[in-house]
């Protein structure tokens, strides 16, 4: 096993340079603010409304982004004691503690400079409660405004009209207004709808690349590659000119792949050979995330599709942002999100992904912190399994605590359950 | 009456609080032949289902009794216990008399049980009730109406009366007269608690979640009675305590009486608080669905599940804590609990601003040991005591604060 601290030269495609640019700019802007005057709303990934807050020239911060550079930074485990030695408990989620941590010493952005106080905080509840505690914490620290929009959980598998209405009601006469009051400008409604436009363009061209893993190899990894991919449309970017052209860019990368017959990018190189197609739900473990694609890539392991990079939107079951409807199609796109989904649509959803995929199985990464995503989880292996005919997986680690991430077990696990899949070929050839 | 009707109504309470087989509740099918429907913490409006003819039942978990055989391979060891339990009562026959399950929007896991049961439950109704988080009556509350609204349908489709206005009417009434006994009990409790124990209390208020209402009403009027002739229960030098954090997955009962017996007198909490989430009596006159919504608005418990808008967080326990002549606050949350554990460093500087002393602990609700409790809770209650006579309040904020376990 190669040293996990070896430092080697990573490999990066065109797309990331290009994705690591745009954020390079966005934190200088975040940066400055408070020379430029710039407003900034900090918000959550799942039902984040971008474009309803680029057409106010608020710039957008996430938490839970700087969460997770904080654990791929390594600086996690000690903004986790600095949040646990304030009170917080051991039993919740890491994210949070590591932003409270973040922000106890310093606020220091992934970038290294230090993000500005939010003038709004946009509590957009959607798939997870920890977010309504996590923004009363914030609340507490830095006594600014926050708007509450409660996106109701598709508990029934369905969006109802009453649910789009509530949305719908809390954007027009809570959001809007409060983004009106700290902006002093008011709702363009017109820019609002170029901005879904974009919006639409870019989830085109990312639909495009998440759908090319089913070509057999699969040009990319569609949940360690797939969490770059995602970045953009995921954070700040959706609804502007540099994520059309990302993701143009990254389609083109993805087509030219193809048309080469190439594997993924991995950290190491390219993967050369595809021994494993796997379906992968569950968001990865940051504190040690090469670590762990390293372990899929030496077995040959590629991930042709993943829920967790449709936490910031289910864009490959056709949904996209329709500009003649914004603020309705905002509302859709909050309900949308994977963890808003019931568990019977997430079992049917990893079902269609092992069967579309052609995947040889599937895994759960289940993580301590988040119950949105591990409550049920089991259950859902079983279901899929059942459903599919396929082996599942199951592996625990955490999204930033470096704690609960155990490598030799991880290992171990990931390779006996390699093994399984090798047994179950072997057993259908022979009969 | 005598302390012979005191044993064995609480008997029969206990009775009620330990079989998980539900037997109540088949007996009332039988004789009704009405739909039963169960429901997780905390708060589902029992108003509207009764008044379509349907048996509400609480659910709160599997306790200390339960022997967990199937339901932990439903559930990681990182995940509380009540969801594990519940799932056991289901996959082992105990629920089978219900005709389905209701699920409010508490937390994750709660919810996500829901997605569970439906695919576990097929055929039976299975509902997630989502409760608006904005607290306007045009926005929130236009949409628990919708919400309560396709419940009401849901329920007909399976087998419910339709919802008629005067029976719903007759229904608030109905609880409006058991939540003024309940909340009766509870201002008892804060003036001589030494007359009715929590443990006693506890049992009392968990005999109504399989109960019909106006049984359980009867039997609320009784311990009462019972509690306020019983002049032999004397004053003791306890602590007068809130305990806080105990919403959804309750304690084993050997814990409450441990921590009574630690020297705590618990002269507020939150235990099954579906009894109490109102805290008025809601209108009975003109639009009585209407009255239901604006109870929710306006009158629910400040909870760590609720968001809280404009208030300072805390300002509601600490509110609690005067109200009730408590000397301290137990923080008394189930391990992995998201909604008590994400609030207790937001609540406990509130606690400690108003000079209020305060431990922490957890539990799951098959705890069988209390020793280190029981220190902890004994070392709290004589440090009241002491402090109370020496030392200003503040001062033993600062020494307790750190205890927790």
């Amino acid at each position: 096993m190669a040293n996990p601290t070896e430092r080697t030269t990573v490999q990066k495609d065109t797309s990331q340079l290009r994705q690591k640019k745009m954020l390079a700019e966005h934190f200088t802007r975040l940066a400055q603010a408070g020379a430029t005057g710039e407003k900034s709303v900090y918000t959550f990934v799942p039902g984040n409304m971008t474009e309803l807050l680029l057409a106010f020239d608020v710039l957008p911060v996430l938490p839970e982004i700087n969460a997770l550079q904080s654990g791929m930074r390594g600086k996690s485990k000690d903004y986790i004691a600095v949040a646990e030695k304030l009170g917080h408990s051991e039993d919740v989620c890491t994210y949070v503690k590591s932003d409270i941590g973040m922000m106890k010493s310093g606020n220091i952005g992934p970038t290294g400079e230090r993000l500005p106080e939010p003038d709004l905080l946009l509590l957009s509840y959607t798939g997870c409660f920890t977010f309504m505690k996590w923004f009363e914490l914030l609340r507490e620290e830095y006594k600014c405004p926050v708007v509450m929009v409660h996106v109701p959980y598709q508990g029934e598998g369905r969006i109802t009209e009453s649910m789009r209405q509530y949305v719908v009601d809390q954007i027009r006469q809570k959001l809007i207004p409060a983004l009106e009051k700290i902006t002093g400008k008011s709702y363009d409604e017109d820019r609002l709808k170029e901005c879904l436009a974009r919006s639409a363009q870019a989830e085109d061209d990312l639909v495009w690349v998440l759908q090319s893993a089913k070509n057999k190899p699969s040009p990319i990894d569609a949940y360690f590659g797939g969490v770059y991919y995602i970045g953009p449309i995921f954070s700040s970017f959706r609804g502007t000119e540099d994520a059309v052209e990302y993701y143009k860019a990254l389609r083109a990368e993805t087509e030219e792949s193809i048309r080469l017959g190439k594997g993924p990018v991995t950290p190491d190189g390219e993967l050369t050979e595809e021994r494993y197609r796997i379906v992968v739900e569950g968001p990865p473990n940051w504190t040690s995330f090469r670590e762990f694609w390293k372990m899929f890539a030496d077995e040959g392991a590629v991930v042709v599709a993943s829920t967790y990079t449709k936490v910031g939107g289910v864009y490959d079951f056709g949904f996209r942002h329709d500009p003649s409807r914004p603020l309705e199609t905002l509302a859709e796109y909050c309900m949308g999100c994977y963890t808003n989904l019931n568990l019977p649509s997430r079992v049917e959803m990893l079902a269609s992904y092992v069967r579309d995929y052609q995947a040889d199985g599937f895994l759960i990464n289940s993580v301590k912190s988040c119950n949105s995503f591990s409550a049920g989880q089991l259950h859902i292996l079983r279901e899929v399994e059942n459903r599919v005919g396929k082996p599942g997986g199951f592996i625990e680690s955490d999204l930033v605590d470096p704690r609960y991430f155990s490598a030799a077990n991880i290992k171990n696990r990931l390779e006996s359950y390699f093994q399984m899949i090798e047994q179950k070929r072997f057993g259908e050839g022979a009969a | 009456m005598t302390s012979k009707d005191l044993e064995s109504l609480l008997e029969r309470a206990e009775t009620l609080y330990r079989d998980y087989s539900l037997p109540s509740v088949r007996e009332w099918k039988r004789r009704e032949k009405g739909l039963a429907i169960g429901f997780m913490p905390i708060y589902v409006p029992r108003e509207l289902l009764w008044a379509q003819g349907v048996l509400p039942v609480g659910l709160m978990g599997g306790g200390d009794d339960l022997e967990i055989i199937r339901g932990d391979a439903f559930y990681q060891s990182y995940i509380c216990h009540i969801p594990r339990s519940t799932i056991e009562l289901g996959l082992n026959g105990s629920l089978d008399c219900l005709d389905g399950m209701l699920f409010p929007a508490i937390c994750d896991v709660i919810r996500n049980l829901s997605g569970i049961w439906k695919m576990q439950f097929p055929g039976k109704l299975v509902r997630y009730l989502d409760v608006p988080q904005n607290f306007d009556r045009e926005i929130g509350g236009a949409f628990f109406r919708r919400e309560l609204e396709e419940l009401s349908r849901d329920l007909v489709e399976h087998g419910a009366k339709p919802l008629k206005d005067d029976a719903l009417r007759k229904s608030i009434e109905v609880y409006n007269e058991h939540r003024r006994l309940v909340q009766g009990l509870y201002q008892l409790r804060q003036k001589e608690p030494w007359r009715v124990p929590t443990h006693e209390l506890y049992l009392v208020l968990r005999a109504g979640l399989p109960l019909p209402v106006e049984e359980h009403t009867g039997m609320l009027r009784a311990y009462r009675a019972l509690v306020e002739a019983a002049n032999e229960r004397k004053p003791m030098d306890q602590a007068r305590v809130v305990l806080t954090g105990s919403f959804c997955e309750q304690p084993p009962l050997g814990l409450i009486k441990t921590l009574e017996r630690a020297g705590c007198y618990i002269v507020d909490d939150d235990f099954v608080q579906v009894h109490r989430w109102i805290t008025k009596g809601i209108a009975v006159e003109g639009d009585p669905l209407g009255n239901l919504v604006t109870a929710f608005l306006e009158s629910s418990m400040a909870s760590p599940t609720r968001y809280i808008d404009q208030a300072e967080k805390g300002k509601d326990l600490v509110g609690r804590v005067k109200a009730s002549g408590a000397e301290g606050v137990l923080f008394c949350a189930p391990s992995f609990c998201d909604p008590a554990l994400l609030d207790q460093p937001m609540v406990t500087p509130a606690v400690e601003r108003a000079g209020i002393p305060w431990t922490a602990f957890k539990y799951s609700e098959n705890s069988g040991q209390f020793q280190v409790i029981r220190e902890q809770a004994g070392t709290f209650a004589d440090s009241i005591k002491l402090w109370e006579q020496t030392s200003e309040p503040s001062t033993s904020a600062d020494n307790l604060s750190r205890m927790s376990v």
